[in-house]
């Protein structure tokens, strides 16, 4: 196991099962949320963390029930703060693997401020979003993901708030890691979460969660349309469609856009970095999905090597003791100009 | 000339000049010598919220009051016995507070047409005999504050004249007979990376005190013998160093790391400042983006087995509320400071005030009770800061210290205490299945003080969820049993009301045949102690009690109240604790209340208690 809370080792001989808590799971029947706690029980195991050092936060919604049913150990907090207490949590035990589970309200609505200064941090916390473009839990109102003209109970005539994307958002506030997934598409979310697991730091993966109940179908441009999916991989050149017919280039005023291969040629698209220093390319597929939501990438978008703040906070606690030697508090309190009576 | 030295059993000084004239540093320096030289002392700094108004305007007047006797006192002073104005705004802002016949020091060269003008003072008040009723040395100091450093190299003239403020502390060292080596040490130390800075302060400093012995306008200097305090060592301290020391000294008793997490704000900002130096203790400190992240860093932090705290003023405290009743349905320990200053909204961020009581007491959504407790000297933070963290601790509840902007900056004598008298705080994780099947349920309470196991992340077979939703008592499940419900409401009421079985009885200081007691909470511990010394000294008899812990009350504070016929609340609010005393013991208690932004003078005390004895 390494050091750092991240795991890497394959020696303990645990299973889905085994992290499966005796909690009753009371989503929705068809609720995406189910598909993503089966994907993150059945991933668990590979981690190689021993189940006592494995945390899961979360705020408040329906997303936000997931520690309940997951047996290691949680925390159900309250709306929006999760990634701030996950902070404290993760700052203070360098050893713990800390997850944070949230939705598009919790995170960016009530807790918007919370996760940028994470990402920012860059504390070492994976962050699962689970975006279904709704307030689930409180029954049906539109979302700061919501597409605008979004109807829904407050918003009878149609939401005029733009929506945040959540990934450009991320990208915006310096996060070091940023992904995208699918909650029915299990292969590749168990690969996104192996390597957010592994990165150093903040890791915010995106889950496009379907909410069959207050806002079917938002995701079948590209849960069932297949041929929408932009599989980004590393060091691979943008394609996509049945047949790779489709790609991406990024023209010259540094927006992404979608072409046919067969017009422009392979040569000229964009080849995925996902550990580029600047992320201008990153952002500008982030933006892929606004809107027309046609060919919409998935996959790790950005995955760079930063420190990770409790990584610089304790070698500042090691470097003071190495200046001043280990606290001393009677010392201290004598070391000014004192007086005997 | 020959000069006659007097002695005096206390002095009141007030330091009064523009906020960039350094009064505050000057302030600090008199009384460290002060305090070094063996004189009890207590101290009122005042100064405004705004880094740099206008130079020479009156809100950017600074002052800072230091009272230091031969014996021990309570507080800075109602009144000063000197006034130190640096400039015309200064004068106009504090000459009200200068009694008749006292002493009044005025620098004549800040006292030109601009600055009378900003003071709105149509003619100068050193020429148009206002000031005849006081004894005024007139003195040309930033003339002879320049004077003294000519032929210092590399000192530009900006500089000379602003070393001006420790000519001014030279010469009230000499008029008080204040050693001066510890202030010399000081500049040097402070401008160690300009010696020619630190060479012009000192020169300045030394013409101040020069001037002192040969100026004619000073015949007389005055002596003030050491006070005897009780036997030890000593330092000087003000209050939120004091929360500092106390916080670190409860992380060694408790053996857990401290996490603090805080945002900036006046006036605890320096808590956080002054923890970020411990890094070599283990602490760790975080600056959050607002207030309800600090909170929950530090809710996390225990959650993971630290000794969580976070510090914040009134409208931080606000924000923090739903994490507060959200760290009282987990059950973990966790400390709050809140560092009172007058609201409400902004307020006047540096002044005190005692109003955020209901706010920590009920400011939250749902039955929430929280043990508070309440400092009453800057030197008692220190043990405040302790004793908080053991009731955090033992009964695993979120608890809050109130402090106030008066106990955070002003500063007293304090006995070091040595680490070894300081009882341990003994704290044990739950490593084991609490459960005779061998399973563990995170809400089983001890019998006796009905806190809940606290099992941390890391142990294994003892994963566990705990979350904001009621929960079943025992096994922690989400439970929505009205029964339940309502048990674990009276559960958690319980357990905040049984900490009075672990904490002392009221001490009443009584006297023969009192009829009135006096009962007071928080910083007013020094201006009530001094009112009912004076009273007595006048033939009253009244008794006096402080309240360090407001929940819950100590067990015998209604017992206490029904001795009296009459009894006196004192508050820096309009009657908080007077209310829960009144509700809690159908006691008529009375309220003495002022918002002024200011500590009670002992004088107005002495004059309500005197009133109500007399009614
Ligand atoms: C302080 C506070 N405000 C409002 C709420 C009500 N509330 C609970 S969940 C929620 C929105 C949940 O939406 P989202 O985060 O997208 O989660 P989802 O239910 O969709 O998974 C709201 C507004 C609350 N619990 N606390
Ligand atoms: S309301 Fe929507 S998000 Fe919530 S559980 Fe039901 S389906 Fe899932
Ligand atoms: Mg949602």
């Amino acid at each position: 196991m390494s050091e750092n809370g991240n795991g890497g080792g394959g020696l303990l001989q645990l299973t889905a099962k085994d992290f499966k808590s005796d909690q009753e799971v009371r989503w929705c029947p068809g609720c995406g949320d189910y598909a993503i706690l089966a994907s993150v029980q059945s991933f668990m195991p590979e981690l190689g963390i021993p189940r006592e050092k494995i945390v899961f936060v979360s705020g408040i919604g329906c997303s936000s029930r997931f520690p309940y049913y997951m047996q290691t150990y949680g925390m159900h907090s309250i709306h929006g703060r999760a990634p701030a207490i996950a902070t404290g949590l993760s700052t203070s035990r360098p050893d713990l693997s800390v997850w944070v589970v949230t939705g598009d309200g919790d995170a960016m609505s009530i807790g918007g401020n919370h996760l940028i200064h994470a990402l920012r941090r860059n504390v070492n916390l994976k962050i699962l979003l689970f975006n279904n473009e709704i307030y689930g839990l409180t029954k049906g109102q539109y979302s700061p993901t919501s597409p605008v003209g979004k109807v829904g109970k407050s918003t009878p005539m149609g939401s005029i708030d733009r929506p945040f994307l959540p990934l450009s958002l991320a990208l915006g506030a310096e996060a070091t890691f940023v992904a995208r997934s699918i909650d029915t598409d299990r292969k590749h979310l168990t690969e996104v979460l192996r390597t957010a697991a592994q990165h150093r730091g903040t890791a915010l993966v995106e889950i496009y969660q379907n909410c069959n109940i207050y806002n079917d179908n938002a995701f079948d441009f590209v849960r069932d349309d297949k041929a929408n999916r932009i599989y980004l991989e590393h060091g691979k050149p943008v394609r996509f469609g049945a047949d790779g017919e489709k790609g991406v280039v990024i023209a010259e005023d540094g927006a992404a856009h979608v072409v046919d291969v067969a017009t422009v040629g392979e040569a000229a698209l964009h080849v995925h970095d996902a550990h580029a220093d600047e992320p201008n390319h990153a952002f500008a597929l982030s933006r892929l999905s606004y809107g027309a939501h046609g060919g919409t990438p998935i996959g790790v978008f950005r995955d760079i090597d930063r420190p990770s703040y409790d990584e610089l906070l304790t070698e500042q606690l090691a470097t003071a003791v190495a200046r001043k030697g280990a606290g001393d508090l009677d010392a201290l309190l004598g070391s000014v100009d004192t007086w005997d009576v | 000339m020959t000069k006659t030295v007097e002695q005096l059993d206390r002095v009141i000084i007030r330091f009064a000049g523009d906020s960039g004239d350094g009064m505050q540093l000057t302030g600090d320096r008199f009384t460290s010598e002060t305090a070094v030289f063996g004189n009890d002392i207590s101290t009122l700094p005042d100064f405004p919220a705004e880094i740099r108004a206008p130079a020479g305007s009156l809100p950017g007047v600074s002052g800072f009051q230091v009272h230091f006797a031969d014996h021990d006192i309570l507080t800075p002073g109602d009144y000063p016995d000197v006034l130190v104005a640096m400039n015309p705004a200064a004068l106009k802002t504090n000459i009200n507070d200068l009694p008749k016949g006292r002493t009044l020091i005025v620098n004549t060269d800040a006292f030109v047409q601009r600055n009378l003008d900003k003071a709105g003072y149509a003619t100068n008040p050193l020429e148009d005999g206002s000031l005849a009723d006081f004894q005024v040395h007139a003195v040309q100091i930033t003339t002879m504050t320049i004077e003294s450093v000519k032929g210092i190299e590399g000192i530009t003239p900006r500089e000379a004249e602003r070393a001006k403020n420790m000519f001014a502390l030279g010469l009230m060292c000499w008029l008080y007979g204040r050693p001066v080596q510890g202030t010399i040490d000081f500049i040097n130390d402070k401008f160690s990376k300009r010696p020619e800075i630190a060479a012009g302060n000192i020169a300045a400093f030394k013409a101040g005190y020069a001037f002192g012995e040969t100026s004619e306008s000073f015949s007389v200097s005055y002596e003030i013998k050491p006070a005897k305090l009780r036997p030890g060592k000593y330092r000087q301290i003000n209050g939120n160093s004091a929360l500092v020391y106390g916080l670190v000294a409860a992380s060694i008793k408790s053996g857990l790391p401290l996490f603090l997490g805080a945002y900036p704000i006046t006036p605890a900002s320096s808590i956080l400042e002054e923890l970020a130096n411990f890094k070599n203790f283990g602490v760790r400190t975080f600056q959050a983006e607002d207030e309800i992240a600090a909170v929950g860093s530090a809710l996390g932090a225990a959650f993971g087995g630290a000794l969580g705290v976070t510090v914040s003023a009134g409208p931080g405290i606000v924000l923090k509320q739903e994490m507060i009743g959200l760290a009282i349905q987990l059950e973990l320990p966790l400390v709050i400071l809140d560092i009172q200053r007058a609201g409400p909204s902004t307020g006047m961020p540096t002044k005190p005030e005692q109003t955020d009581l209901f706010n920590v007491m009920y400011g939250r959504n749902g039955e929430s009770p929280i043990p508070v407790i309440a400092a009453s000297t800057p030197g008692q933070c220190f043990y405040a800061a302790i004793e908080a963290a053991r009731i955090a601790l033992t009964y695993r509840t979120p608890v809050f210290l109130l402090s106030d902007a008066y106990l955070a900056n002003g500063a007293e004598p304090w006995l070091i205490p040595s680490m070894a008298d300081i009882p341990e705080i003994p704290v044990e994780f739950t490593t084991k299945p609490n459960r005779d099947d061998g399973s563990f349920w995170p809400y089983l309470r001890d019998e006796v003080t009905l806190a809940r196991p606290w099992a941390i992340p890391g142990t294994p077979g003892l994963e566990h969820r705990i979350g904001g939703i009621e929960k079943a008592n025992g096994t922690g499940n989400i439970s929505y049993d009205p029964d339940n419900h309502d048990l674990m409401t009276r559960l958690r009421a319980q357990k905040v009301a049984g900490i009075a079985g672990g904490i002392p009885e009221l001490e009443v200081d009584s006297c023969d045949g009192a009829r009135t007691l006096v009962l007071g909470w928080g910083s007013t511990y020094g201006p009530i102690g001094a009112a009912i010394k004076r009273v007595r000294a006048d033939g009253l008899a009244v008794d006096q009690a402080h309240l360090h812990y407001l929940n819950p009350f100590p067990r015998n504070l209604g017992e206490v109240l029904r001795r009296y016929d009459k009894v006196l609340v004192p508050e820096m609010n309009l009657g908080q604790l007077l209310q829960l005393v009144r509700s809690q013991f159908l006691v008529d208690a009375v309220g003495y209340n002022r918002v002024r932004g200011v500590p009670f003078k002992a004088s107005e005390l002495a004059d309500a208690i005197t009133a109500l004895v007399n009614a």
